[in-house]
């Protein structure tokens, strides 16, 4: 087995695509949410939607970490960065995201704040042992995906006695997010959405395992089919979206067996639950509060809070009023639909978070389409 | 006078001293400069070079080298000062001749590594016929550089008056080559940073292009777009010729020559492989009947046996596109500051 190939296979591709048109009912229109930035990314990338029957829609939800962090929190982050104390580091595409002002930590690295790009949490944490002197301070996004790493990294430095390091926990729960969209008051004000099922997101899957999707199916009787993100998988979760939707069956559904078990990995979530406890509620940007939808450090770990380390407030979020993210995120309206979409708001000129990571709707739309362009049929 | 100590290229590092003027500079030029690149020109040390050009157009180009790591499998800063600004002059369909070379040396840097790049300086510069024939030497304090920049310009002569190879040239009409896997440079420097643990034997496609464009010039004069697709990648290269030629560019993604590892790299850290940088690559636009004799040359030349034909020129709308191995078509966006990686 070689894991890539196989799922980018072409004849496997139009085969599927070919089973899609045979079995989406013509008299109905399937209207699907991808939830993870990944997604959404693999449908421009490969061109998926121009491909798929006009009555099959991809909805694409606000399954990208980056996207979702309010001004506010970037905004402590930049504060953080310009304490001449601190080393910050983050992932890459974190850098880029408008605080409130268009202020970013890239820009604040341009002003002189010691704000360091890792590919991992452990480096962090390396700089940390280089640096005894100064104070290095983790800026830790992502959803389950993600988490794992910045709780061994904690236990890590625990073990280590390192007193220089500390983690400024912003790491987000993909269930609450998806059940707020189904569900909050704003998606009535916005417009409605209509949601036939989710393609579940894998990688967070690959640590959660299906089992917390059974709840929508039950509680909200729509379909959830953990898919992955070659272009073979993404067809398949929705040919297994669309049959159960003929079929008028909610069921969660694992079409990612190569990497998602029923119950996840077990391990990683038990040093979650160790090193993490629930916040009540958390800002998500676009889409308000939630609750229980977010992670902060145990007690237990103290020490390795920046929040508490240096004494930080809760932060208000301003943002942009003509940024439409918020419903775009919520799939209510497309990055087409916004009025500064493309004009004032550019990946070089990010004004809201969509634009910025290359997961985001709105930066996928402006690098990969839309264009009117004829479909080629090979 | 008391004759000083020859420099201690073992262990000894650059000082100010180096880049004052004075006599530790002139010993610095002396031992290494001079030695390295041995020319009549350079030996005279005037402060510029005088030569006569043979007849013809005369192509001038400068370009400044700043990379970490600075030795990467396959190449280092010395080789690439010398290779990019080659094919700088090389992608107007000119012949290189005389390079100048100028070096800013944080205080602190070990001669030795000063002593390593420039020999590859010099052996890269004698292998695609050219000579370094005129420097500079400063030297900053510690913290004001990271380690070396270097800076070369290159002039060489166009002999042929019928060449007319230009980023406004392209034509609908047009197909587009490119000499061979794409992004192997990019990923060998990228993947030997620190904190990627990314294990591969990829090495930089660091090369001159100079006797391969001199090959494809020979038998097809008719080129319109030559352009070494250096930062940015194979992307930002299409781009800025589809806006100066005002010319729509569609790619065939099932015909572009990317390395597995290559592929592999990009899908982890979330970087379109058209987006990363190469030093040894060239995209060439020319009239559709003379593209597969002018592939086939290519192919016979060492730095082209990989050619390919990757897409053409389709309409006037200024835009670049990639039809997928999935039968549909994307654009293919202009890379927009430095490449980022994702965080999931």
């Amino acid at each position: 087995m070689k894991y890539v190939s196989e799922f980018r296979d072409k004849d496997r591709f139009n085969k599927l695509l070919q089973q899609i048109e045979q079995e989406a009912d013509p008299s109905r229109d399937y209207h699907f949410m991808e939830f993870c930035g990944g997604h959404t990314h693999a449908i421009f990338r490969y061109g998926i939607a121009q491909r798929l029957p006009k009555h099959v829609e991809m909805v694409h939800g606000p399954g990208c970490p980056v996207c979702v962090m309010p001004s506010g929190r970037i905004d402590q982050a930049i504060a953080l960065a310009h304490d001449p104390r601190v080393i910050l580091c983050s992932y890459g595409d974190m850098l880029r995201v408008p605080g409130s002002g268009r202020n970013s930590l890239l820009k604040a690295k341009g002003e002189g704040a010691d704000v360091r790009m890792v590919y991992s949490v452990m480096d962090a944490l390396a700089i940390a042992e280089q640096n005894p002197e100064r104070e290095v301070v983790f800026f830790a996004i992502g959803f389950e995906t993600t988490t794992p790493p910045t709780a061994l990294a904690i236990k890590t430095a625990q073990q280590r006695e390192l007193k220089n390091f500390s983690v400024l926990c912003n790491h987000l729960l993909t269930p609450p997010a998806i059940r707020h969209i189904l569900e909050s008051p704003e998606v009535r004000e916005l417009g409605t959405v209509s949601i036939d099922g989710f393609l579940g997101p894998s990688h967070v899957s690959t640590i959660i395992g299906c089992q917390p999707y059974q709840y929508f199916v039950e509680e909200y009787q729509k379909p959830v089919v953990v898919t992955g993100f070659e272009p073979v998988d993404l067809l398949q979760g929705i040919l297994m979206l669309i049959r159960q939707h003929n079929q008028g069956i909610f069921e969660v559904e694992n079409q990612y067996r190569r990497g998602v078990t029923e119950l996840g990995n077990v391990k990683a979530q038990m040093l979650m639950a160790e090193c993490f406890e629930m916040r009540t509620r958390f800002n998500w940007r676009g889409l308000g509060d939630i609750p229980y939808s977010a992670l902060r450090i145990r007690s237990e770990f103290a020490e390795f809070d920046a929040e508490l380390r240096f004494s930080l407030e809760e932060p208000v979020s301003r943002e942009h009023k003509a940024c439409q993210c918020g419903a775009i995120l919520r799939g209510v309206k497309k990055p087409k639909d916004c009025k500064i979409f493309g004009k004032a708001c550019t990946p070089e000129t990010p004004v809201g978070p969509c634009m910025v990571s290359s997961e985001g709707a709105c930066s996928a739309y402006y690098h990969f389409g839309p264009i009117e362009v004829q479909v080629v049929e090979k | 006078m008391r004759r000083q100590a020859a420099l201690d290229f073992k262990n000894g590092r650059v000082n100010l001293f180096h880049g004052s003027g004075g006599q530790a500079m002139e010993q610095l030029i002396d031992e290494l400069f001079v030695k390295a690149f041995a020319n009549e020109m350079l030996s005279a040390k005037n402060d510029q070079a005088t030569f006569e050009l043979p007849p013809g157009r005369v192509v001038m180009s400068t370009d400044s080298y700043v990379i970490s790591p600075r030795k990467f499998p396959g190449g280092d800063i010395g080789s690439l000062a010398v290779h990019g600004t080659v094919n700088d002059v090389a992608m107007s369909g000119g012949r290189p001749l005389y390079l100048s070379a100028g070096f800013i040396i944080e205080e602190g840097f070990a001669l030795s590594e000063l002593r390593e790049i420039v020999l590859s300086m010099a052996e890269a510069a004698k292998a695609c016929g050219v000579a370094i024939v005129t420097g500079d030497t400063k030297v900053v304090e510690r913290g004001k550089a990271d380690g070396l920049f270097i800076n070369t310009a290159g002039v060489g002569v166009i002999e042929n008056p019928e060449l007319s190879i230009s980023a406004a040239g392209a034509r609908p009409g047009d197909k587009i080559l490119i000499n061979g896997f794409l992004g192997d440079h990019g990923v060998a420097v990228m993947s030997q940073r620190p904190g990627f643990g990314f294990k591969s034997d990829l090495r930089s496609d660091s090369a001159a292009l100079n006797s391969l464009v001199a090959a494809m010039t020979e038998v097809c004069p008719r080129i319109h777009c030559l352009r070494d697709a250096t930062r940015g990648g194979v992307a930002s290269v299409l781009h800025e010729i589809a806006i100066a030629s005002g010319v729509g560019i569609e790619l065939e993604e099932s015909e572009l020559p990317i390395r597995e590892q290559v592929l592999a790299f990009c899908e982890f850290i979330g970087i379109d492989p058209l987006h990363i940088a190469n030093e040894g690559k060239l995209v060439c636009f020319c009239p559709a009947e003379d593209a597969d004799a002018l592939l086939e040359v290519m192919r016979a030349q060492p730095q082209g046996t990989d050619a390919a034909i990757i897409g053409e020129v389709v309409d006037d709308s200024g835009r670049v596109t990639i039809r997928t191995e999935y039968g549909s078509t994307r654009m293919v966006h202009h890379l927009m500051g430095e490449p980022l990686p994702r965080i999931c």
